[in-house]
C-alpha cells in the first residue's frame, strides 16, 4: 500500500531541493502574485525546522527583519517555490534548533 | 453507471496547476468484474452487480458458488448492486476499472466510517458538556432526559450515549484530481470514511 502513497506523492516531491539541515542559513525564491504582476521574493533566514515527510514536506526559515523575528512556514515541495539556495551551512545539533529564537548572534 | 470499488490508501497533499496544495486520498481501485445483469424483464428494474476482489472458490459458501458458476464469473469478495438505466450495454465478466473517470469529475464514495466504540452523549451528539471547574459538578453527562408525570417516558429517538461510528456514509461530490490506470489508482480531493484499506465504493455523479 505503502508504495501506492509513494507513487503519487513521487510526481510532487521536489529533487532540486539542496540538502539542508536545521541551522543552515537558506535562501527561498516564492513565486508572489501582487495584484495581476508576477514576480519572485527571495526570504533569507535560518532553517528552523523540517517537518512532515513526502509530498507534505513542511519547512520553517526564521529571519530577524529590523528587530523583529519573522518566521514562515511553507511547503517544501510547492511549485510556488522557484529554487532553494544553501547560503551557509549551520551548527545547530539540533533537529528542531528552537534556541535560535532567544540566540542573539541569529 | 460508472461506478466501481476500491480500497483507501492513504492521504497525502496535492498540488494544483495553480500551485495550491490541497489534501487528497489515494484510492487502490482494481477493476470490479460485472457478475450479474439484471433486467426490467426478469428483475423488474435494471441492473448491474459487481464483483470485486479475488478470492479463492473454497472460501466461499456453496449458494456463492452456484452463483458465481451461473454467470461463469471468477469468484470475488465483495458483491455490490448499482442500478443502471439501460442493462442493454452490459454483459456478465465485462470488466469496470479506473479508466471510466477522469481528472476533473466529481464522485460520490461510501465506506464505513471508523468505530469509535461505546461514547458519551459529547462525542457522539456534539452535546455541550459543562464547565469542568467554578465548581460546576455537570461536566459531560447528557443532562435531564425526560419531563414529568407527562409524557412519563424518554421519548424514542433521544440522544443518549452508544456505539459510536461503523456506520455506512457517503460523501457526496469529490473532485476526481488524477486516474492511474496503470496501477489502478484513483486520487481524489479531501477526505473518504474509515481507515486505510477500507472498502470503498465509488460512483459517479453524472448518472
Amino acid at each position: 500500500m505503502d508504495d501506492f502513497m509513494s507513487k503519487v506523492e513521487s510526481d510532487f516531491v521536489r529533487d532540486d531541493i539542496p540538502e539542508m539541515k536545521p541551522g543552515d542559513k537558506i535562501q527561498v525564491h516564492e513565486h508572489v502574485q501582487e495584484g495581476s504582476k508576477k514576480r519572485v521574493q527571495v526570504f533569507e533566514g535560518v532553517l528552523l525546522k523540517r517537518s512532515g515527510s513526502g509530498a507534505s514536506a513542511m519547512i520553517t526559515v526564521r529571519k530577524v527583519s529590523s528587530g523583529i523575528g519573522v518566521e514562515k512556514t511553507l511547503p517544501l515541495n510547492s511549485p510556488k517555490i522557484e529554487k532553494i539556495e544553501l547560503v551557509k551551512q549551520g551548527t545547530a545539533r539540533q533537529a528542531k534548533p528552537y534556541y535560535i529564537r532567544r540566540d542573539r548572534r541569529y | 453507471m460508472l461506478a466501481t470499488l476500491g480500497e483507501k490508501v492513504g492521504m497525502t497533499q496535492f498540488f494544483l496547476d495553480s500551485g495550491e496544495a490541497v489534501g487528497a486520498t489515494v484510492i487502490k481501485s482494481e477493476p470490479s468484474v460485472i457478475v450479474q445483469v439484471k433486467t426490467e424483464d426478469r428483475d423488474g428494474y435494471n441492473g448491474v452487480q459487481l464483483g470485486y476482489k479475488d478470492t479463492e472458490r473454497h472460501k466461499l459458501t456453496k449458494p456463492m458458488k452456484g452463483h458465481f458458476d451461473k454467470y461463469n464469473a471468477p469468484p470475488k469478495k465483495f458483491l455490490v448492486e448499482y442500478q443502471v438505466d439501460d442493462s442493454e450495454e452490459y454483459s456478465s465478466g465485462q470488466e469496470v476499472g479506473v479508466g471510466q473517470f477522469g481528472a476533473g469529475d466529481r464522485v460520490d464514495v461510501t465506506g464505513n466510517t471508523k468505530g469509535k466504540g461505546f461514547q458519551g452523549v459529547v462525542k457522539r451528539w456534539g452535546f455541550s458538556g459543562g464547565p469542568d471547574t467554578h465548581g460546576s459538578r455537570f461536566h459531560r453527562a447528557p443532562g435531564s432526559v425526560g419531563m414529568c408525570v407527562e409524557p412519563g417516558r424518554v421519548l424514542k429517538g433521544k440522544k443518549l450515549p452508544g456505539r459510536t461510528g461503523d456506520t455506512r456514509v457517503t460523501v457526496q461530490n469529490l473532485e476526481v484530481l488524477r486516474v492511474d490506470e496503470e496501477e489502478d489508482l484513483l486520487v481524489v480531493k479531501g477526505s473518504v470514511p474509515g481507515p486505510r484499506g477500507n472498502i470503498l465504493q465509488i460512483r459517479s455523479r453524472d448518472d
